[in-house]
């Protein structure tokens, strides 16, 4: 009665052996998710963060460096049950946030139990030091240390930019798998724009640890352990006495300054007012200070000298002048009388020279000049005789870099506006539009956008007499290195030195008996020209371009200070405070510095 | 008949064999699990598990010598009092007994303890063999399969009270042994549904699917089969008490297992619930195994065992060690090893002509297949967390010596089986 059961006994055995080895042979060579899990079991990455570069003045004074901050991570696997009440006293945490940020922990996408999780961010020094007594009593909690940045000086903000932990969508761009989520990256400015060069590589080291996470030894002999390089520091062109000494004059006003070394091109300041405190955005209140200057009406993170639009004013009558002097329509010499029934005019002056016009800013003079220029009457169609005209004349003035961004080492940087005949095609929607529809472009006003900074590039092209080399805010990446190739190719204009010569000419007139007197300096000569730039209904911006001195310049400057009424007040004696501040290293002017700290520039109605 | 007159006998060299290579191969997998790369400390030390092993191991072989010196007659003349000395250990041992990971199932002597439930393995084989061997009993007897039942379930029992449910669970191997020697199979059938039924309601998590499909079954079964009003009513009342075990399980899972028997099961259904929790063991162990690839890592490479991930590595777990280190081909050679040993026993069995050895010997086969099953079985994620040694192979004493006895009688009855013979 009992046949064939010895053979189940057999079949059953063999059958089980079978089950097994199938099932082993699954995971251990079809499945290689236990292979990795093993690994992270074991191997404790530890990333060895690298330091950021740090960003220096022209003259070797510290302006970025790093401090020491720590985070706190996880490895939930590791975690045992403990005093959550004690915890949240040491970290600081009320019982709500610990339960949310456990929650949001597990909630990511890349969330596992066997990897080091970030947990609490931007510990300081003193949150370091009053929780490191603690740690032992929470295991699965580890302490990291980086550093993030600090800053010497509340200046220069908006050029410098700031560093925050990289975005999500930021981390989903990054192909490469550079950044890990809670890492930095510099957001805006110069740590935007040299991200590559300032954030260093990072290392790594492969540890073995056993299951209580403490360290066995090197994995593989340290075959596979890099060291972190650190980031290349940044030697800017920025004189960072001028710098703060720019913020100080632009307390209380909306604005720019941008001053230019003309021989290379670096930038001396780059005032934006006004600013912010770039010390508000690193650490642990990054995320509240940042919402609020953000949201701050005055816009204090729009970067005027980069970003602001303006029309150019009566400063555009340089460009005017030598355009027509290229193009051989006028000469020095050429009288154009001032019959203000176009367009009106200011002064008692009648019937200038060119360098005349220039000095007084005689608005009919470069609308005679302006109307040489365009209707040449190569063609009897005053239609297209404007528009042959017109393309002559945008030739020239975007050979100084109007109208297209300059190239400049910062991110967001705004183009300005050159009409071309396919901007007032557009605005006339493509009805014929002559002369008489466009000559306020004659006095810098009309459809012309410019930016401050390419105004400074401007009259830094004046001062070097028809070249520049393009802004740039680095001069050296690494300490003793050099700026980034373009910056080192020199841009020609179409204007004939000799021409630059009478306008240079005139714009000393202008400082020295002009409408930029305040602008003169003892021993000095400055040439200038103000501009006073319509904004109606809101009073006038107040517009000064300079450099100084007249032979072999060393700075150009353009001052914007906006609804201050007449350039040659506000902004030309903003500009002379810092012309005489560069150049002899002090100002000795206290009754000019006074006048433009009170700020009141507008004649009173 | 020459070779039966012959009064020593021969062992069965082969099973020695085995059973070597089986307890080395062992003793190198738990030198493999506390080998510290930063001490060096070296195989023999016995400040090591794998020391204290290689002792167990000696002792072992005078534990062989004296089953083999020993009269043949003494085992089945004694099975009664052996039966009766264990179970009086193991009501002592709740008693006096010292608690070791959860269990109380140790007897200290000195430093040194032993598990007395580790050796009512052997001895609850002899019981069984000598009372299915003694004259007159027939296996088809309800009453002689009621004693047979009593014989496992006072050892099982006692051991459960010392909450060590993976050895209690040992006993039911021997259900198997009746079945070889003649019980209806209907037992294990209703056993074996009865488990899958309970798996299918964990697995399944509406339970309105299982209900409504044994139904379908039911309406099939009557409309296919004679329509006779005895077998329609016998077949309604079985699908209703199906029905009812089907709604008992969340009472069994929530009532009667304990929480961490619960969790046991719940690991198996699925580890990833919550992997630190309990499916810590199953997952660390599978990630243990599952690195191996097909060569493994190599002697002492492992990362997994050697660093603690997987807990109770020398003992239950020892199999993660072979596993990790020794890839698919190393786990190919031991399950082979076990396999091997396992066929020869039944046919060692087999050969028996009494039917005392002959039980006994399937009680072996029974015994270490069970050990086997489950073990890997937990290991690989096959089956819950039970924690039972695999035999021959896991660190510790009790274990080690109680398989020993176990199969050492089998060789040494089976060396004197032509003996046996004549004196009947």
């Amino acid at each position: 009665m009992n046949e064939g059961r010895r053979e189940i006994f057999q079949i059953a055995i063999v059958l089980v052996a079978i089950i097994f080895l199938v099932k082993l042979f699954f995971i251990q060579v079809l499945d290689s998710r236990y292979a990795d899990m093993a690994d992270s079991n074991a191997i404790l990455r530890q990333v060895d963060y690298p330091v950021r570069g740090l960003i220096k003045d022209r003259n070797g004074k510290l302006i970025v460096y790093n401090t020491p901050e720590f985070k706190l991570e996880v490895l939930l696997k590791d975690v045992k049950k403990f005093d959550s009440a004690k915890f949240c006293r040491v970290f600081e945490l009320s019982r709500e946030e610990l339960r949310r940020k456990f929650k949001e922990m597990k909630a990511r996408k890349e969330f596992s139990p066997y990897k080091p999780t970030l947990f609490l961010n931007q510990l300081s020094t003193t949150d370091f030091a009053r929780i490191q007594d603690y740690l032992d009593e929470f295991p699965g909690f580890y302490v990291q240390a980086r550093t993030t940045r600090a800053y010497t000086t509340p200046a220069l903000a908006n050029a410098l930019g700031y560093v925050s932990e990289i975005s999500k969508t930021r981390l989903e761009e990054d192909g490469t798998n550079t950044y890990k989520q809670g890492d930095y990256i510099g957001q805006s400015g110069i740590e935007a724009f040299y991200e590559e060069s300032l954030r260093g590589k990072r290392g790594v080291s492969f540890k073995l640890r056993n299951v209580k996470g403490i360290v066995k030894g090197s994995f593989k002999d340290g075959a596979y352990d890099t060291l972190s390089i650190p980031g290349h520091d940044l030697v800017t062109g920025v004189d960072l006495d001028l710098q703060q000494y720019g913020e100080f004059l632009m307390k209380g006003k909306a604005g720019s300054i941008a001053a230019i070394e003309p021989s290379s091109g670096e930038i001396l300041a780059l005032v934006s007012g006004p600013s912010y405190d770039p010390n508000l955005l690193t650490g642990r209140q990054y995320s509240s200070n940042f919402k609020l200057i953000s949201s701050d009406t005055n816009k204090p993170l729009f970067n005027r000298p980069l970003m602001a639009q303006y029309r150019p004013g009566s400063i555009f009558k340089i460009a005017q002048a030598m355009t027509a002097l290229q193009e051989g329509v006028i000469t020095p010499e050429t009288r154009i009388r001032c019959d203000r029934t176009i367009i009106d005019c200011h002064g008692t002056h009648t019937n200038e020279d060119l360098r005349g016009a220039i000095t007084n800013s005689c608005n009919p003079y470069f609308l005679g000049v302006l109307r040489r220029m365009l209707n040449k009457g190569v063609i009897n169609d005053p239609y297209k005789d404007t528009r042959i005209g017109l393309e002559e004349w945008d030739k020239h003035i975007m050979s100084f870099g109007f109208g297209s961004p300059l190239g400049i080492d910062l991110p967001n940087e705004k183009r300005g506006l050159v009409p071309t005949p396919s901007t007032y095609d557009a605005a006339y929607h493509n009805k014929p539009w002559k002369f008489s529809n466009i000559y306020s472009i004659a006095i810098g006003e009309g459809e012309n956008l410019v930016v401050p900074l390419q105004m400074a590039n401007f009259v830094a092209t004046i001062a070097n007499r028809g070249y520049y080399f393009t802004p740039h805010i680095v001069r050296s990446i690494g300490s003793d290195g050099k700026p980034l190739p373009k910056y080192e190719e020199r841009h020609r204009t179409t204007i004939d030195s000799a021409n630059f010569t009478i306008a240079i000419d005139a714009m000393q007139q202008v400082v020295e008996s002009g409408t930029g007197i305040r602008a003169k300096l003892k021993d000095i000569i400055v040439c200038g020209k103000t501009g006073t730039v319509q904004n109606t209904p809101n009073p006038d911006h107040a517009v000064f371009i300079a450099f100084a001195p007249r032979d072999n310049p060393k700075i150009a400057i353009s001052v914007y200070v906006e609804n201050m009424g007449q350039g040659g007040r506000a902004a030309a004696s903003i500009a002379s405070l810092m012309m005489e501040k560069y150049l002899l290293g002090h100002t000795n002017r206290p009754y000019l510095e006074q006048y433009v700290l009170e700020g009141k520039f507008l004649d009173p109605k | 008949m020459k070779r039966e007159d012959n009064i020593s006998g021969t062992l069965d060299w082969t099973t020695i064999g085995l059973y070597l290579a089986l307890v080395l191969l062992g003793w190198f997998n738990i030198y493999a699990v506390v080998y510290d790369e930063g001490v060096h400390q070296p195989i023999f030390s016995l400040t090591l598990n794998s020391g204290r092993q290689l002792l167990f191991i000696i002792a072992s072989i005078f534990i062989i010598m004296g089953i083999v010196i020993l009269d043949i007659r003494f085992y089945e003349a004694f099975a009664y009092v052996l039966y009766g000395l264990i179970l009086f250990l193991l009501i002592l041992v709740p008693i006096i007994g010292k608690e070791v990971g959860g269990n109380k199932a140790w007897i200290g002597i000195g430093s040194f303890g032993v598990q007395p439930s580790e050796f009512a393995k052997f001895v609850t084989a002899l019981a069984v063999a000598k009372y299915a061997g003694s004259v007159g009993f027939r296996m088809d007897n309800l009453r002689n399969q009621a004693v047979l039942f009593v014989i496992i379930g006072l050892p099982m029992a006692l051991i459960l009270l010392q909450k060590d449910t993976g050895t209690a669970l040992v006993f039911i191997a021997f259900v198997l042994v009746f079945f070889r020697e003649g019980m209806s199979p209907f037992l294990m059938i209703v056993g074996i549904c009865g488990a899958t039924l309970f798996i299918l309601t964990l697995l399944i998590p509406n339970q309105l699917y299982l209900h409504a499909s044994i139904v379908g079954i039911l309406v099939l079964l009557i409309t296919l089969g004679k329509k006779k009003f005895k077998r329609i009513a016998i077949l309604t009342v079985g699908a209703i008490m199906i029905m009812g075990i089907i709604e008992s399980v969340d009472y069994v899972i929530t009532d009667v297992l304990k929480p961490h028997q619960q969790n046991r099961v719940k690991a198996l259904i699925n580890p990833d619930a919550d992997p630190l929790g309990f499916g810590w063991n199953v997952t660390q162990s599978k990630i243990a195994i599952g690195s191996g690839g097909f060569t493994g890592k190599g002697f002492l490479r492992g990362t997994q065992t050697k660093f603690d991930f997987v807990p109770e590595q020398s003992t239950d777990f020892i199999f993660c060690t072979i596993g990790e280190e020794h890839g698919w081909i190393g786990s190919l050679i031991v399950i082979g090893l076990f396999v091997a040993l396992l066929l020869r026993v039944i046919f060692i069995a087999e050969r028996q002509k009494s039917r005392f050895a002959r039980v006994y010997g399937y009680s072996v086969v029974c015994i270490i297949f069970f050990h086997f099953a489950i073990n890997i079985g937990m290991t690989v994620g096959l089956f819950p967390v039970i924690g039972i040694p695999l035999p021959f192979f896991s660190y510790g004493g009790s274990s080690l010596w109680g398989f020993t006895i176990l199969l050492f009688i089998l060789l040494k009855l089976d060396a004197h089986r032509g003996q046996v013979l004549q004196r009947i």
